[in-house]
């Protein structure tokens, strides 16, 4: 058993260089800005998916406030640049590290509410932050900030040539997101984790401190998905709290993975390649119109395959359906 | 600040709260019943303003008098929600609460567009009901007079619910089916007809909501969300699963509401409100009147 669960891991790290290595050739072959910008965006929001994996899928933390800690990454990157010319790297840092102290904070009474008492507070939560940086007249209120151009290059993280480093970019975080989610998976955390979602109290009874790794999946959540916010800021150079920190963000954020399957490594990825492209083609193709035929389609799909593959779409690549496997 | 200003903004408060109640209702009678929370229930709450505004387009039935049959309208709609889609959501095998989240919330954004679609995005509004823009004094405390019907409308649902809920066979069954819904299945009573008429029931109560509040808010299809949010919360202020706990969460959160928008801007008054509920579940983690 332990051997094959070794090959398995290795397995998906193999998979997983060769679909980095595609990814990243495929910008030699398609050229259209347009499809790029979608091909960014996908990679993103796998990345930000895997990142709310981390808390909502192997800990069983379902948090709809995620926009909370991707808004205070693009803030933290957006106003550190315009407001007192510091790099967008240490503002992606910076915003990174607050966000993880502030899960933490918050963490530490909202870790005691169960079910949805839990996700309401993570949704409540999440709109207070909209409220205060809505009425925050030094960060741009509801006008937002207009990140200025100030020339080509990575130090300052703007291109306005190519949207290829953004891509480059993207594509490194989303392997971040995942290898971080694949060492994580092995560790001790990863097991506290399981054991946390299935069954708290059995958890706590063997010894596993449920409180504490609790408080380390949403630390390094609310990171990574920090980082993901102050990516988005440079990439759109614009943002204000309707853009970055609505409800409508937090599920953004959630539905890949939930789509690919919750709590497993290929979850998140294989939602975002469906559901980002869907999104954004029929937001373009039929969405312009404002006659909601977009949002039509896009609630279809989410209630058909919530309702068809509750396990996830990844159930339909593994050999042994989840469902029927042994019981968890 | 004076006196008659704080009466009068906790007046209102009041009558918004019950108001607030009688969304939220609905909500916390679905999640007592089968532990599920829908994540449509504030498109719900739009659909139900939009088939009153029309029976007054096309009709010229008064919201007042229409409220009726826009309540019996949504508890058709969700016995049919329940039985073709939620029912299917109950049966998943692995991550049963993400699967009823998601598809409650997939049905929402379907009902948002499809409302986009039909409709149009364009504000609409009821202004010229019999009641519309009436107020009555009570010693210098003036209040619209649609509001006030709208509170007594609440009233007389809460009062009508607990009297169903009591008294009637099918109520009792509700109950039941609440407590244990595997032996409620052993002495005969039919678990998905139950599950349907507590989403029809939940429905109905919004659809009364909807009927009410179509007298004086705007009508487009995003409204729900405004106030999704602001029944979760009460509902889970109260205690889930405990309808005289949304009752008294409305009432409360109406009150906060008033009292946060004497003191800060207007945009932050439902930062009081969220404020309260943080604060509430954190000393009692299962709401007000949750049980343990």
């Amino acid at each position: 058993m332990d051997q094959a669960h070794a090959k398995r891991r290795r397995r998906d790290l193999i998979v997983a260089a060769v679909l980095a290595c595609i990814a990243a050739l495929v910008p030699l072959f398609v050229k259209d800005v347009y499809v790029q910008n979608i091909m960014v965006l996908t990679l993103m929001y796998a990345a930000l998916s895997q990142a709310w994996n981390i808390l909502g899928g192997y800990c069983g933390q379902i948090s709809l406030g995620h926009a909370l800690y991707f808004g205070l990454g693009a803030y933290t990157t957006a106003l550190l640049f315009t407001k007192f010319g510091v790099l967008p790297w240490f503002g992606m840092l910076g915003g990174g590290l607050i966000s993880a102290v502030i899960a933490l904070a918050l963490g530490y009474p909202t870790f005691r509410l169960r079910g949805h008492y839990f996700v309401i507070a993570t949704i409540v939560i999440a709109e207070i932050g909209f409220l205060l940086f809505h009425n925050w007249d030094w960060a741009g209120a509801a006008l937002g900030i207009d990140i200025p151009v100030r020339g080509d290059s990575w130090a300052k993280f703007q291109f306005t040539r190519s949207k290829l480093p953004y891509y480059y970019f993207a594509l490194v975080f989303c392997c971040v997101a995942w290898l971080v989610t694949w060492w994580l998976e092995n560790s001790k955390w990863g097991y506290w984790w399981r054991a946390v979602k299935d069954n708290p109290e059995a958890a706590e009874s063997l010894g596993v401190v449920v409180f504490n790794s609790k408080m380390g999946a949403a630390a390094v959540s609310a990171f990574l998905t920090a980082i993901g916010g102050a990516f988005y800021a440079m990439f759109v150079s614009y943002i204000d709290p309707e853009s970055v920190m609505t409800f409508q963000f937090s599920l953004l954020m959630a539905l890949p993975a939930v789509l690919g399957g919750i709590g497993t490594l290929w979850g998140p990825v294989l939602g975002a390649v469906i559901l980002i492209p869907l999104t954004e083609l029929t937001r373009s193709f039929i969405g312009g119109s404002g006659r909601g035929v977009d949002l039509i389609l896009y609630g279809t799909v989410i209630v058909l395959i919530s309702l068809a593959r509750p396990e996830g779409l990844i159930g339909l690549f593994s050999r042994r359906p989840a469902s029927k496997g042994a019981p968890r | 600040m004076t006196t008659a200003t704080i009466i009068q903004s906790l007046a209102s408060g009041l009558l918004m709260g019950l108001l607030y109640g009688l969304v939220a209702v609905g909500l916390a009678l679905i999640f007592g019943l089968m532990d599920v929370t829908n994540f449509a229930h504030g498109e719900f709450l739009m659909l139900a303003m939009y088939i009153s505004f029309f029976l007054f387009a096309f009709f010229a039935i008064d919201p007042l008098l229409s409220a009726p049959l826009v309540g019996a309208a949504m508890f058709v709609f969700g016995a049919v929600a329940y039985l073709f889609i939620i029912r299917f959501a109950m049966r998943a095998k692995a991550n049963i609460g993400m699967v009823q989240i998601f598809t409650t919330f997939g049905l929402a954004i379907l009902m948002r567009g499809l409302a986009q679609y039909f409709f149009t995005p364009d504000y609409r509004s009821i202004n010229v009901s019999w009641l519309g823009g009436k107020t009555i004094s009570f010693g210098g405390i003036f209040l619209p007079v649609p509001q006030l019907v709208g509170a007594l409308v609440s009233l007389a649902a809460f009062g009508a619910l607990y009297f169903f809920i009591k008294k009637t066979d099918f109520g009792r069954a509700l109950e039941a089916t609440r407590e244990d819904a595997g032996a409620v299945a052993l002495v005969g009573i039919d678990k998905n007809r139950v599950f349907a008429l507590g989403w029809g029931l939940g429905s109905a109560l919004v659809g009364l909501a909807g009927a009410v509040m179509a007298m004086f808010f705007y009508i487009y299809p995003d409204v729900g969300a405004s106030f999704a949010l602001i029944a979760y919360v009460t509902v889970a202020l109260g205690g889930f699963g405990s309808v005289f706990g949304a009752f008294a969460g409305g009432i409360i959160v109406g009150l906060v509401e008033a009292t946060t928008a004497l003191i800060m801007p207007p945009s932050l008054k439902a930062v009081g409100i969220y404020a309260v509920y943080l604060l509430v579940v954190f000393i009692r983690p299962r709401g007000l009147f949750g049980s343990i």
